[in-house]
């Protein structure tokens, strides 16, 4: 079979030559080249089959709806760049919500990230015997369900004397009295931020686990001979450059994950909107209003920014891994 | 060593916590000054929310056994689907398939909740809703596993295969023989990954279904939490709903560890 193909593939190549253009020809030779790969579309067409219905086909239709006005109950309306006007310059709203998750984003992205990496590097320098305990005890506070989440941070936050971390103070003459830690405007996202960040080492921090098992211990050897010694440099020298697949994989999902941040442990609606973050806003005239549109807009607008800097990832972690 | 030790128990601390509400008695759980660990270990929590389970609208083991069964099918489907789209994305050369993966790298910055109505219109027309193929299906093009998988394949020498070809092994006889058997670690990966999802699912329950006996646990759980007199009782449902997926992750991870013992082939 392999032989047949690379028969075909001169015969590709000498084509062009021969007659310019000959799009019959072309056709027929692709259509069958994939009619020899029968088996190959066969085996991905279920995996792509779902992406398009449940994945791409509802991305491209918000990006559709984002230029209309729809409330679900009567056919959309085609109504150009309004709803990108309005975000942008009648929405106070969006504006806050936008700056919020950034300032989440722009603590919890980096920060989850640089600790995964560290508590996976660390992990790699103990004994093989008790690193599955160490991964699990970084690993656990991800797997753990949105309600126990609730149940734990809602007893240390809470805003009553009773709370843990309020009691605490009190004890410790720090305050007078309780602090309104999911209330008070300028607390709830810090506490918000401090949840997050407990929970983040995910399947960021596993991919890095597993990179660094994967790198060549002979590399630390032939680095030696180069006068790398320190674990600093080794880190610099050896262990960065080899795990660079993962540092991107990991990077990307940090992005995404980070810039997608829902409701806080203060939950929604907060005073002032305190809490608002760009994905609240969204299911708020989506889930709430019926304004499709509108909250397709917001979509397209922080999907484009995800993009942008994952594509920034891509060019600086991409190329040399 | 010491450091990573101090960071994993602090790492831990909230979850030794959820333990310890889950067996505090009442008069210890709103004792003050609040204390962190249990001193009269008590089932009475467990006992309550049996008492509140057995007024449900549906008996509790309906709930769990509808959790059980969407979270295997799943799995199950998960990996089926997943390792049959890696096994070429990797190892066959057809027109389309760099533009293919280049899609599925891309669709990792989906964010998959942000175009929720043009789903649920989609999911509504298919006639899913109100099945429990709705919990299973839409999320089975999981642009993370493939990418896993197909990242995991890519270290598997091509050469196994042309023996198997030569042999004459047909192509989905490879990929059964061949490719499913060697992808067991990343198998045991994209199963820690996603169990947790699954099993804690209750968003499904509340938009596509109706029939509260097709209802999943998640669901269940979610509708008993709250209130201050509960505060026991929220701390066994999450106890129920998290300690199973560490299980998994312990069970998993040792399976991990083993057969990258045992593969010999890197």
């Amino acid at each position: 079979m392999s032989k047949k193909n690379s028969s075909e593939k001169t015969k590709n190549a000498q084509q062009p030559k021969k007659r310019f253009f000959n799009v019959e020809k072309r056709f027929g030779y692709t259509m069958h080249e994939m009619w020899t790969h029968k088996m190959s579309y066969a085996l991905v067409a279920p995996f792509f089959i779902m992406f398009i219905t449940f994945s791409l086909l509802p991305l491209l239709a918000s990006l559709a709806l984002s230029f209309c006005y729809w409330n679900i109950l009567e056919d959309p309306v085609f109504t150009g760049w309004t709803n990108y006007k309005y975000l942008f310059v009648d929405d106070s709203l969006f504006l806050k919500a936008f700056s919020n998750t950034l300032y989440y984003a722009i603590i919890v992205g980096p920060v989850s990230y640089i600790t995964s990496y560290f508590f996976a590097w660390f992990i790699n320098q103990v004994p093989g015997k008790v690193r599955p305990i160490y991964t699990l005890a970084f690993y656990a506070p991800s797997l753990t369900s949105a309600i126990a989440m609730a149940v734990v941070w809602g007893v240390m936050f809470s805003n009553d004397s009773n709370g843990y971390l309020n009691s605490l103070l009190l004890k410790l003459n720090i305050i007078s009295e309780p602090v309104q830690w999911t209330q008070n405007v300028k607390l709830i996202m810090p506490v918000g931020i401090v949840v997050a960040l407990w929970s983040s080492l995910g399947t960021g921090f596993l991919s890095f686990v597993a990179g660094f098992t994967n790198v060549d211990k002979e590399l630390y050897d032939a680095a030696a001979v180069d006068g790398v010694t320190s674990r600093f440099q080794r880190l610099l020298y050896v262990d960065i450059p080899q795990t660079m697949p993962q540092l991107l994989f990991a990077a990307i999902l940090q992005i995404t994950g980070s810039l997608s941040v829902g409701g806080t442990l203060a939950g929604h609606p907060t005073p002032e909107d305190a809490g608002l973050t760009v994905m609240l806003h969204l299911s708020d005239y989506s889930g709430t209003r019926f304004e499709v549109g509108y909250a397709s807009a917001i979509a397209v607008v922080l999907s484009l920014l995800i993009f942008g800097i994952g594509r920034a990832a891509f060019k600086i972690l991409g190329d040399k891994g | 060593m010491v450091f990573l030790t101090l960071a994993g128990l602090v790492s831990m601390l909230p979850l030794v916590y959820l333990v310890c509400t889950a067996f505090k008695p009442p008069e210890e759980l709103f004792i003050y000054p609040p204390r962190f660990f249990v001193r009269h270990p008590t089932l009475d929590n467990f006992k309550m929310l049996s008492q509140i389970t057995a007024n449900s609208l549906v008996p509790f083991s309906r709930y769990l056994f509808n959790t059980v069964l969407i979270t295997v099918g799943y799995l199950f489907c998960l990996v089926w689907v997943n390792t049959m789209a890696c096994y070429p994305l990797s190892k066959h050369e057809f027109p389309g398939k760099k533009m293919l993966f280049n899609i599925v790298t891309f669709s990792l910055m989906f964010i998959a909740s942000a175009a929720g109505i043009p789903l649920y219109l989609i999911i509504t027309h298919l006639g899913l809703d109100n099945t429990y193929l709705v919990f299973i299906i839409p999320g089975l093009a999981n642009s993370t596993a493939l990418f896993l998988m197909k990242q995991f394949m890519d270290q598997v020498p091509n050469e196994i295969f042309e023996a198997g070809k030569i042999d004459g092994a047909s192509e989905w006889q490879l990929y059964r023989r061949i490719a499913l058997p060697l992808l067991k670690n990343a198998q045991a990966t994209i199963v820690i990954l996603c169990f947790g999802g699954i099993w804690n699912e209750s968003g499904t329950s509340t938009t596509y279904i109706y029939k509260e006996q097709l209802r999943s646990l998640g669901f269940f759980m979610s509708t008993i939490g709250g209130g201050i007199a509960r505060q026991g009782v929220a701390g066994v449902t999450a106890l129920i709903m998290t300690f199973p997926s560490i299980i998994i992750f312990v069970i998993q991870q040792s399976r991990v560890m083993d057969t990258m013992a045992h593969s010999g082939i890197k």
